[in-house]
């Protein structure tokens, strides 16, 4: 039986190298859906099937939960998007040609992000995330008009400054871990660093990391480096959108992660959670004030990503078993709900033919299955119970309380105000007299509908052996 | 200390020391072509440090990552983007926010900043590296004035790429640091693709200034 760390890593490889050249948007669109799928079975091995890493790769307890939802939604985001497209070809919004550079896009893109979670060296992983942003830019551009080439342009300035100042950070860890690893390809080995963390130079490391948090925290959207993400969002395909918010945020946030591990390993170094948790706390008001005046849908949950990498961030900042677990089962919820809401608004979008939220309305009348999708997935976002998001928030606040009161305080009227903008608009959007077309859709509501299951059921039962699993990683995660 | 190691140290500093002034050259440069001119400077000299750094310490690859330096950036993309320009009819003055000498002042601040905060927690570090990565610290942040003081697309590329620059002596200067090359090559590809996205702006005429301020307002009223 092959490596499944490998098939992960050369199934996208492989197929975009045949979507690259296959003519007829239909067998792409289906091929995407089948590399996606075995990616994902290869993926579903993992837990049992532990291969040893090496140099250059690595599985462990951590990555094997990025690395299952990165392959899960990008399965499913792969199925919404051959729905989707098809209906941006009849519009004449994109060509057939341009679709066969989105396909084997799409693929560059998973193998990134597949990379950069598995990569056992952190100079590998950098560039696994740089090949990720790289091909996002590309598809975030893919219409062609103004908007779209100004949204590309500067999310690929932002991201290359950021990325640059992550490079910087790296060789930082390097020169700290020379002393005592030596010199050459061991030194940036990510099992030796943590191996060898209390004996890094703090110091070094202690710049390095608000490099790595300024240049990965501009990747995972934190105020004040997030201005690329609304524009990225809002104005390339939606099944990128989904990818966007649903995978390549976390891709960033679990680089950081990684290096706030080996900064908790160290005694002398500064502590990583005051810094995260201040990032994070200011993102999530941030983006809860910004919420209010959004008139574009996409644009509007593009915020509302913002947000909620804002709290996963304070909550692995405010750290400890607890806050830890509180922030991987945000992520994992927010990552279904968020890319669930997306093929929503992509199919939405579609029908209306239009992006402005004062030109929908009484979704819920004329397309009850996208309507009702929408109004789950606002409620689920908005931390409604009986959905995942709500036990998720309900932790990352009760942890909080319990130790740092005033900060829980503020985390919760940040949640109150976001809470309140999107009902505002759901209401708007949802209910009411019919607004603009109400043509028939041809959508598949199955990923949506199966995204929403996964979160209906973490919010009333989760089962057990998850609980376990991600109380390890939280442990691991100090 | 031997003489040899001195001298070797001493080239080695003088040529960071070289890459920090043609940054400051880069702040002051109100034309496009000049700027261009310098860029090609700033990649030369890299090219030189990362050239010296490869004998120093005996690291055939970080020729090929030298190599990249003169080849690409400091000749190929100058010249792509001077052809641009003139095709654009860019080959202008170009506007700059805030006046010459606030921004050379910031400059200065800058470097003292990088200098503070690096040579006091390099103390273990050994010399060259250490004087290397606070040169190159300054670099990347005069990279980052440069492209925030500037409005034309253009000129934030050239921004970005002497940032880069900075990022490229910084990894060169930490002794035996593994994939250097890799990144430099992964580097190249990123400003290839920046290079190429300034070109498709043109050629898709959608724009016909390359000036951020115009992209900016491609947004449309608040949305």
């Amino acid at each position: 039986m092959p490596d499944p760390v490998t098939a992960i890593l050369l199934i996208p490889l492989a197929a975009a190298a045949i979507l690259a050249i296959l003519p007829d948007y239909r067998i792409g669109a289906a091929l995407n859906i089948a590399a996606c799928l075995l990616a994902l079975l290869c993926a579903l091995t993992l837990p049992w099937h532990r291969p040893a890493g090496g140099d250059y790769l690595l599985v462990d307890d951590l990555n094997i939960v990025f690395v299952l939802l990165n392959c899960f939604i990008g399965c499913t985001t792969s199925a919404f998007s051959a729905s989707y497209i098809g209906h941006e070809l009849q519009t004449g919004r994109l060509q057939p040609v341009h679709l066969r550079f989105y396909h084997a896009m799409f693929q560059v893109m998973l193998f990134g992000m597949n990379l950069a979670l598995l990569a056992n060296n952190i100079g590998l992983m950098w560039v696994a995330v740089e090949l990720a942003t790289l091909t996002t830019v590309m598809m975030v551009g893919l219409y062609r008009t103004a908007e779209a080439l100004e949204a590309a342009w500067k999310y690929f300035i932002l991201g290359s400054v950021g990325i640059a100042l992550a490079l910087f950070g790296t060789i930082l860890v390097y020169l700290a871990a020379r002393p005592s690893i030596g010199e050459g390809m061991d030194a940036m080995i990510w099992a030796n660093l943590l191996a060898h963390a209390p004996q890094l130079d703090p110091s070094l490391l202690n710049i390095a990391f608000i490099f790595l948090l300024l240049g990965y925290g501009t990747k995972v959207g934190l105020a004040p480096m997030h201005a690329w993400l609304p524009d990225a969002h809002a104005e390339g395909p939606t099944p990128i959108s989904a990818v966007l918010s649903g995978l390549l945020l976390n891709v960033a946030l679990y680089a950081l992660l990684r290096f706030k591990m080996l900064m908790a390993a160290n005694p002398l170094a500064i502590a990583p959670g005051p810094l995260m948790a201040g990032l994070g706390l200011l993102s999530a008001i941030f983006a809860a004030f910004m919420l209010y005046r959004r008139r574009d849908i996409k644009r509007m949950f593009a915020y509302s990503s913002i947000e909620h990498m804002g709290i996963i961030v304070f909550a692995f900042g405010m750290a400890g078993p607890l806050g830890n677990f509180a922030g991987l089962l945000q992520m994992t919820m927010h990552s279904l709900t968020k890319s669930a809401i997306f093929f929503s608004v992509g199919h939405i979008a579609q029908v209306k033919g239009t992006q402005r939220m004062e030109d929908m309305g009484g979704l819920t009348d004329s397309h009850p299955v996208l309507g009702w999708g929408l109004v789950a997935g606002v409620a689920a976002i908005a931390g409604m119970p009986p959905f995942g998001v709500f036990t998720s928030e309900f932790l990352v606040v009760s942890s909080t309380f319990a130790r740092q009161p005033i900060l829980a305080v503020v985390l919760v009227a940040g949640l109150l105000l976001a809470f309140g903008a999107l009902l505002l608009r759901l209401t708007d959007v949802g209910f009411g007299p019919v607004k603009g077309p109400a043509g028939p859709v041809r959508a598949s509501y199955i990923p949506m509908l199966a995204h929403f299951a996964l979160v209906l059921m973490a919010g009333i039962w989760l089962p057990p052996a998850l609980v376990v699993w991600f109380q390890h990683v939280a442990v691991l995660l100090g | 200390m031997t003489a040899a190691h001195g001298l070797s140290f001493d080239i080695a500093h003088m040529l960071a020391g070289g890459l920090v002034l043609v940054s400051f050259m880069m702040l002051y440069q109100d034309r496009l072509t000049a700027l261009l001119h310098v860029l090609g400077l700033h990649a030369f000299v890299l090219s030189l440090s990362v050239a010296w750094q490869a004998h120093i310490q005996d690291a055939p690859g970080l020729y090929i990552a030298a190599g990249i330096a003169l080849g690409f950036k400091a000749i190929l993309v100058p010249q792509a983007l001077r052809r641009m320009i003139f095709r654009m009819g860019l080959h202008r003055e170009i506007e700059t926010v805030g006046g010459i000498g606030l921004t050379m002042l910031a400059g200065i601040a800058l470097v003292a900043l990088s200098l503070r905060v690096m040579l006091p927690v390099t103390v273990h570090a050994d010399p060259v590296a250490r004087e290397d990565i606070a040169l190159a610290l300054s670099v990347v942040l005069i990279g980052l004035l440069t492209m925030v003081t500037r409005r034309n697309a253009i000129s934030q590329v050239v921004g970005f790429m002497s940032l880069e620059n900075g990022i490229n002596l910084a990894a060169t200067g930490a002794r035996g640091m593994p994939l250097v090359v890799e990144i430099s090559v992964a580097f190249s590809v990123l400003i290839a693709f920046i290079v190429i996205g300034v070109f498709l702006f043109r050629i898709r005429e959608r724009f016909d200034t390359v000036d951020a301020v115009a992209i900016d307002s491609a947004r449309g009223g608040q949305r």
